[in-house]
């Protein structure tokens, strides 16, 4: 009885919602919320879910800076449909062309989007070194997410950088009245991460150098991206958009120190159990316990950190 | 032999790539019917299996980073000059080169206890099939997952890795003659298997691995590994043997440009 009262009350929700749903703006995708950050700029935060066929891959957080001449999208989307439900975001809030498609890095839940904006024919920038880690990854995400992502893979492909930005070289993009400054990074969360910093308004969109929430997942330099982090965490910035999480005036800064807490602590305890010929087992069974339930997704992500970690610390 | 066995699948490999449907991810087929043939012809049908009384296999549930799964072999019978396991062949049914490694052994190691690293391209059957004195095969496996998300099992950081390249180390605690000591051999080697693509220079980059590992103890041959492309980069063989008497614990590593790299440790 208890039961049927129960789905009796679920089907009159959900009814609700989507009443609710029909009576809003027709033009905006429901299922795909936009938030403003900023004057300007614009973000689809990503759920702390692995990618699946019901989430679309939508796990990252992907977005749009709007200049007087065009648009800037920053990282497109987990499968060609995000990308597509992104373009038309971006439809909805301005008729200016989007003439810049920046991947943060290589992961899928930043680029599968690319395709959708195709028919836009803008400039693809990325790392330097983004091309060749999309070309060494790419046979296996395509087999590895056909499967993950289903439907919502489909019209997905691999479109590499056609501008490329160095370390040490930042360029600048001008979006009309608008500049964007694109940094390029040493081996940090990848070996080709790069950020977007508008200049106008002082955000920075950090890709996964920053990861709000949920687990950071170390894919590149456990030392590189730590220094790197210890470089970020100290500019003067009016807003952040983490690669994953919540974006900010004022949590960002606590963000990174979470992070550094967080790889120094595997670090710190990796060095132990390596000094004692340990294993890399043992390792993923010991470290780290103390931050099991300061992030999301921990069990999915943290022995693969410290797997990762173990064997570059063996080389100190 | 491993030469032959390679290139031979190699080919058989291509043509079951071309022939198979563009959305078969993960092949539906066991392919281990079809590779047991391929690498142990007219003895395949005389391969034991669950050989749960001889060889021991750990591995992960899940390969957590797709490009440094550890897997450990071991052995509940100790070798001797009688009876011991000469040969360990190391397969990975899905990998895109199963045939892994071919661990040779000694009579002298004692026990087996070997931990190495390989790729794991999607989820799989790893066996291994331990090749007696006598000839006899006796096999164990084990089932690995993939894992999830981004982990792919390119290296992460290839500048790195080739700025080191035959960086060598042997550690251990500190050993007593006479007893069991733990050692691991590692070398820095990005291990290229040859199906990575140079969007620059538009050309595959040529397979740079290594190929073979030897470890010797006072020059008598313990342990001597014949690496395949499921490898990780940066190889480690970690083994358990006894030093029966004062010496020099010596690894000799050898890689596909013909490169040599050389390691070693004395015990007092």
């Amino acid at each position: 009885m208890h039961r049927i009262l129960l789905s009796l009350s679920a089907l009159l929700l959900s009814l609700l919602i989507t009443s609710c749903n029909s009576e809003s703006n027709d033009e905006s995708n429901n299922n795909y919320p936009i938030k403003k950050v900023t004057e300007g700029i614009y973000y689809h935060q990503g759920v702390h879910q692995d990618p699946s066929e019901q989430n679309i891959g939508a796990v990252a957080n992907v977005g749009f800076i709007i200049g007087e001449r065009c648009v800037a999208v920053i990282d497109s989307g987990g499968s060609y449909l995000e990308g597509t439900y992104l373009r038309q975001a971006i439809k909805v809030k301005t008729d200016l062309p989007v003439c810049y498609v920046i991947n943060t890095h290589v992961h899928p839940d930043h680029i599968f989007g690319n395709a959708a904006f195709k028919e836009d024919s803008p400039e693809f920038v990325g790392h330097e070194k983004l091309p060749a880690a999309m070309a060494a990854r790419q046979d296996f995400f395509a087999r590895v997410f056909k499967e993950t992502l289903g439907a919502a893979y489909e019209g997905t492909e691999f479109i590499s950088a056609t501008r490329t930005v160095s370390v040490d070289k930042p360029v600048t993009l001008n979006l009309g009245n608008r500049l964007l400054t694109v940094t390029a990074y040493t081996t940090s969360h990848t070996d080709h991460d790069i950020t977007v910093l508008d200049n106008k308004t002082k955000t920075l969109w950090t890709g996964d150098l920053l990861f709000m929430e949920r687990i950071p997942v170390l894919d590149g330099s456990l030392s590189g991206w730590l220094s790197t982090m210890e470089q970020l965490k100290t500019l003067d910035l009016n807003y952040v958009v983490p690669g994953h999480g919540t974006a900010s005036s004022d949590l960002w800064q606590q963000g990174f120190e979470n992070q550094i807490r967080y790889f120094t602590t595997l670090r710190d305890e990796i060095r132990v159990i390596i000094n004692d010929m340990g294993t890399i087992d043992e390792a993923s069974q010991q470290v780290g316990i103390t931050e099991q339930n300061s992030w999301e997704l921990f069990p999915q992500y943290h022995r693969r950190n410290v797997t990762a970690s173990f064997v570059q610390l063996e080389w100190e | 032999m491993f030469n032959r066995i390679i290139s031979l699948l190699a080919a058989c490999l291509a043509l079951a790539f071309i022939t198979a449907p563009a959305s078969a991810a993960t092949p539906t087929e066991p392919l281990w019917p079809t590779l047991k043939y391929l690498y142990f012809g007219d003895k395949a049908d005389s391969i034991r299996e669950d050989a749960t009384d001889l060889l021991v296999l750990e591995a992960p549930k899940r390969a957590e980073d797709a490009a440094i799964v550890p897997m450990t072999i071991k052995s509940l019978v100790p070798q001797t000059a009688d009876k011991y396991i000469k040969n360990i062949h190391f397969i990975i049914d899905n990998n895109p080169e199963p045939y892994s490694a071919n661990f040779h052994l000694s009579a002298d190691l004692g026990l087996v206890d070997i931990t190495t690293r390989m790729r794991i391209d999607q989820y799989t059957y790893v066996r291994v099939i331990a090749e007696m004195n006598d000839g006899s095969l006796h096999m164990v496996s084990r089932f690995v997952k993939a894992s999830g998300g981004c982990s792919a099992p390119a290296g992460k950081d290839a500048a790195a890795a080739l700025a080191r390249l035959g960086k060598m180390q042997i550690r251990m605690r500190t050993p007593t003659i006479g007893e069991p000591v733990t050692a691991q051999v590692i070398v820095s080697h990005p291990n290229y298997n040859g199906l990575q693509y140079d969007q620059e220079t538009r050309r595959y980059i040529r397979e740079h691995r290594v190929t073979n590992i030897a470890i010797s103890y006072n020059d008598k041959p313990l342990i001597s590994v014949d690496t395949g492309i499921s490898v990780s980069e940066d190889p480690s063989i970690r083994f358990t043997f006894t030093p029966t008497e004062a010496g020099v614990l010596k690894a000799d590593v050898k890689d596909s440009k013909d490169q040599h790299f050389t390691q070693q440790k004395e015990i007092m």
